[in-house]
């Protein structure tokens, strides 16, 4: 037991962003759950025995006091949602008909939370394929995992969000087990079914599942209406050209990001750092060198539209025949004055 | 006889070369940025950018300089047009400057106290300091508070046709500069008006 808990709350559950999170608040009032439900076994004293009884814990009520205290709700006791009554052992079996919170009797139209959009977020949800193929099967739990997730797009790394943003997908998409909690199909197939998608690996690494597969608004940071496979983005122009939603959407979010968390002088200077930008324009080169020595063509794909590159090639033709109309004009007015001397 | 006229006073020489030194850095990273590509640019993307957020949030500051100097000091007279007969007059300055130059005439509008500048320069100068200034400005810092800009503007993306009017602008200014310059070539002698915004006065036929 005391090995038990020993493990529960060793130091390096907290040493996962040093400095950047004070200790969770009720570690000592959650091991008494987490002494059962923290592990894959539990121990208990059977009165009608006088025996020590080990047994295996219920896979789907295990929580990870590791994921749970770097999660979002790590400052919660867990009779803060959990009812008091389970604080007695063993359980009464009444306590399986508790009602769980929602995601909105919380966060719904609490000005604390504005700012994630929750009441928008509902709504993109309730249309999107989540909730009209499976009704109330699907809540918010299925992805968002109340005792683990956490928000990261705030402080992470591009690529790091990325990957952890659509783990949540693969973890249901990915894995036939969660996968067939809610469908009758065999296998979700990923990777075939991605064949199409040239740089498979890359994409996989540098976009999250939402943006093609949900339907994209300019100021919502993630997009919660999934729409159907039928539906999703497969044309490489929508991301690889100068109109398009997903380059606007990031550039607002990187630019107010960094100014939140730097200050308006230092974002400036921080905003497109050389990674960003010529990692994305190196993979178009590297599509563009690799079509062309394929089949001995131009490349098609359009470079994304950067701000403050000109890629319309018509405006910078326009731009050009005025500058030099314009020199022109002046080299012609100066051999002018050398021919008449005028001063 | 040469006049002297004191046209540039020192806040005014102060703003100007404040002015003069961010543009063309403004310009140069400007130009960069728009003829930049994966493999090619005249300065590094990311220094470019850099550069150029930070010369346009001072050129910004200095503004205010010319701004505040007009409204508070007697030189602002000098940009106000008059109503009747101005498109009249600045076709006779352009006259001038496209034949009459040529011909050894006098100007048509000599300079003085009371007019520091002939009526075309004073109608590109309004032009370029009271309209494309202020314009550049606006969506200079739209784009660095991208979350004011409309999502939509006349059926276009807000934030690209931001960009877009930032660069039309960046261009116009860019032309008015090159023309600026050449036209500071013709005085007396050429390098008269280069002297004049040094020293501040101007000398006059």
């Amino acid at each position: 037991m005391i090995t038990g808990l020993i493990l529960i709350i060793s130091p390096g559950i907290f040493a996962q962003e040093p400095g950047s999170n004070p200790a969770p608040k009720f570690v000592s009032e959650n091991i008494e759950c987490l002494q059962c439900h923290g592990r894959k076994t539990y121990f208990y004293h059977n009165e009608w025995t006088d025996m020590m009884v080990k047994e295996r814990m219920n896979p789907y009520y295990i929580i990870d006091s590791a994921l749970f205290y770097a999660s979002n709700h790590r400052n919660f006791k867990c009779t803060d949602c959990h009812s008091s009554e389970y604080q007695s052992f063993p359980h009464s079996g009444l306590l399986r008909m508790e009602l769980g919170y929602t995601c909105m009797d919380c966060h719904g139209g609490d000005e604390n939370f504005a700012d994630f959009q929750f009441e928008r977020i509902e709504e993109e949800f309730i249309h999107s394929v989540h909730s009209t193929r499976h009704s109330e099967d699907f809540t918010c739990w299925m992805c968002h995992n109340p005792h683990t997730y956490r928000i990261s797009a705030r402080r992470d790394l591009i690529p790091d969000v990325v990957a952890y943003d659509n783990e949540i997908c693969l973890s249901c998409h990915a894995n036939i087990n969660k996968f067939q909690l809610l469908t009758d199909k065999i296998n979700p197939g990923i990777l075939e079914k991605h064949e199409w998608l040239p740089n498979q690996k890359l994409h996989f690494l540098s976009v999250r599942c939402i943006e093609c597969h949900a339907e994209q608004e300019n100021d919502m940071l993630v997009a919660h209406n999934i729409k159907s496979k039928e539906e999703a983005v497969r044309l490489c122009a929508n991301c690889h050209s100068q109109n398009s939603l997903l380059f606007t959407s990031l550039y607002k979010y990187q630019l107010k990001e960094s100014r939140r968390e730097k200050g308006f002088l230092a974002a400036m200077a921080l905003q497109w750092r050389k990674n960003n930008l010529i990692t994305a324009m190196d993979s178009i080169a590297e599509v563009n060198d690799r079509n062309e020595s394929t089949d001995g063509s131009v490349a098609s794909v359009v470079p994304p539209f950067i701000i403050g590159s000109g890629s319309n090639p018509l405006m910078n033709l326009i731009s050009l025949i005025l500058f030099f109309s314009g020199l022109l004009a002046v080299m012609v007015h100066v051999i002018l004055r050398i021919i008449y001397k005028t001063s | 006889m040469s006049e002297y006229y004191y046209f540039y006073p020192k806040w005014l020489r102060l703003w100007h070369v404040l002015n003069a030194l961010l543009c063309l850095a403004l310009i140069v990273t400007g130009v960069s940025m728009q003829y930049t590509t994966h493999v090619n640019s005249l300065i590094r993307f990311d220094i470019a950018v850099n550069i150029h957020n930070y010369c346009g949030v001072a050129l910004t500051a200095t503004y205010f300089l010319f701004f505040g100097g007009n409204l508070l000091t007697s030189n602002g007279r000098h940009y106000l047009l008059k109503r009747k007969g101005i498109f009249r007059d600045i076709i006779k300055q352009f006259h001038y400057y496209s034949l009459g130059i040529f011909k050894k005439r006098q100007p048509p509008f000599p300079l003085n106290e009371n007019r520091k500048f002939n009526p075309l320069q004073q109608f590109s100068y309004v032009i370029i300091m009271y309209i494309c200034m202020p314009f550049i400005f606006i969506t200079g810092w739209a784009l660095l508070f991208p979350e004011v800009i409309l999502e939509k503007f006349l059926g276009f993306d807000g934030l690209q046709m931001t960009d877009f009017f930032h660069i039309v602008l960046g261009f116009i200014i860019t032309l008015f500069l090159i023309i600026h310059i050449y036209f500071s070539t013709i005085g007396i002698r050429k390098s008269n008006n280069f002297i004049s915004i040094i020293t501040g006065w101007h000398r006059s036929h």
